[in-house]
This record gives C-alpha cells, structure tokens and sequence, in this order.
C-alpha cells in the first residue's frame, strides 16, 4: 500500500512539473527553484508533513521534498539553538544529498568523456 | 485542399503543444512513480537494517544520487529524460542529473572552471533559493515562536 501512495504522489507531482514545462515557458531550472521553495512553504506551513506521513518516498523524493527537509531541518535546528538555527538548520538537513550531488557529478566528470558513445574512462 | 475556419481550427489544436499533454503528462506521472517507487523501497531496506527514518532518508536519497550520476556518465539518463519530460526532472536524481551533466560538458574547460563552476550552474540557483526561504522561514519561527 506504501508503494501506491509513494507511485500516486510522486507521479502526481511529477505531472504538474510536466504541466508547467508543457503550458508555461518555464525552464527546467526554474521549475527546480520553483519545487523547492514549494517544499519549503508546504513544510513551514504543516501540509508537507502528513503527506511524507502516507507517501513516503513518494513525498522526499521528488524536489518538493527537498525543500520540506530544510524547512523541517530549520524547524529543529530553531528549536533547539534559537536565531542560529536558522542558518544552520537547511544545510545540515541536505547535507548528504547535497554532497553526494557534488562528489558524485566531480568522479564522473573524471571518469567519462561527454560524447564517448561507448563512454570509456578517461584516465 | 480548402479549409473552412472550423477544420482549420481543429487542425491547429491538433498540431499545438497542448494535444502533446495527453502523451506527454502520463510518460511524466508513470516514470516520475516508478523513480518514487525505487526510492521507497531503499527507505524500507534501510530501515531494515536498523537505521532510523532520519538516516535511511538520506541514505535513499544519495543511492538515487548516485545511480542517477552513473547512468547520467553512460549518457542514459539523458536518454530517458527525452521521454519523461518531468518524470525524470522532478525527483532528486533529475537534480543529481542537473549537476553531474553540466560537469561533464563543461570538461572541456578545465577542473576549476569548467567542471568546479559548472556543478552548480543548475544546483546553485537551486541551493540559493532553497536556502534563503528556509532562512526566512527560520526568522519566522523565531520571532512568532513555534507553531
């Protein structure tokens, strides 16, 4: 049952990403901005929060859900340090991913060559 | 062929982006799903092995990270996003992809220009906004107290 709900949510928000890029001249950069700081405003305001409840995955994996984890890392990090919570809270929570993003995209750009067709490592 | 204005409208309907929804927005909700659906069950194999929701989250989302930056190297996700538009843009390996693709392109230009700079060219803007709101939300909540 976790698995629809993951499917269902993550597909849905999936196609109101493909709306925008179909209807509105959006760009897929903006469309990125634009679902973060959705997830921020749907986790600061408590609507995110239930749907990560009965989606799971389907809720933290797309974009939104980015932006639901700094708002919810904010929350914490307030709650426990005050004023400075708020400018450590968003990057502690995104830290792994984040990073991951970083170290990963730095060892394929060493690895491979754009336009090897059988993409062969570069040495 | 002669058109009256009525099939000439029909025709023009037919041709423009929006009858594409119908294909595009289904490839869009099916991949996006499927993507949503690997991720859980990481969720549910970490928290398996004793992790908690916490740690089995972030640990999901640098798996997806990190299978997206392979299949991005070998060209495929690219391949794929043709197809699924949103499906593979929206979840966090279409922002995995959004960094490892710029980096390889940029190659070319060297490790500090190219590859260093260009990482963020997508995520940057991202990491900025995405920041900045949760920053202002945390002003928020320490001015008003906690909801």
């Amino acid at each position: 049952m976790e698995y629809l709900w993951a499917f269902l949510t993550g597909g849905a928000l999936c196609a109101i990403g493909q709306l925008l890029i179909d209807l509105t001249s959006l760009t897929p950069a903006r469309i990125l901005v634009t679902y973060v700081v959705s997830g921020v405003f749907l986790g600061a305001v408590g609507i995110y929060d239930p749907l990560v409840g009965f989606a799971g995955a389907g809720a933290t994996v797309p974009l939104t859900g980015f932006g639901y984890l700094l708002a919810k890392g904010v929350r914490e990090a307030v709650t426990a340090d005050g004023l400075l919570g708020a400018l450590t809270g968003g990057l502690e929570a995104c830290a792994g991913g984040v990073t991951a993003a970083v170290l990963f995209a730095l060892v394929v750009a060493i690895l491979f060559n754009r336009g090897d067709k059988t993409a062969k490592i570069a040495g | 062929m002669k058109l009256t204005e009525k099939e000439y409208g029909v025709l023009a309907k037919k041709r423009s982006p929006n009858s594409r929804l119908y294909k595009t927005v289904p490839v869009a909700f099916a991949v996006g799903g499927a993507i949503c659906v690997i991720g859980q069950f990481l969720t549910e194999l970490y928290k398996s092995t004793g992790l908690d929701v916490s740690a089995a989250g972030t640990l999901t989302s640098v798996t997806l990270v990190f299978m997206s930056a392979v299949l991005t190297g070998f060209g495929l996700y690219d391949k794929l996003a043709k197809h699924a538009g949103a499906g593979t843009l929206v979840p966090i390996t279409g922002f995995a992809n959004a960094v490892v693709s710029p980096a390889l392109e940029f190659k070319t230009e060297g490790y500090v220009l190219g590859v260093g700079a260009k990482i963020f060219i997508i995520a940057g803007p991202v990491i900025v906004y995405g920041l900045a709101a949760s920053a202002f939300y945390g002003l928020l909540l320490f001015i008003f107290g906690q909801a």
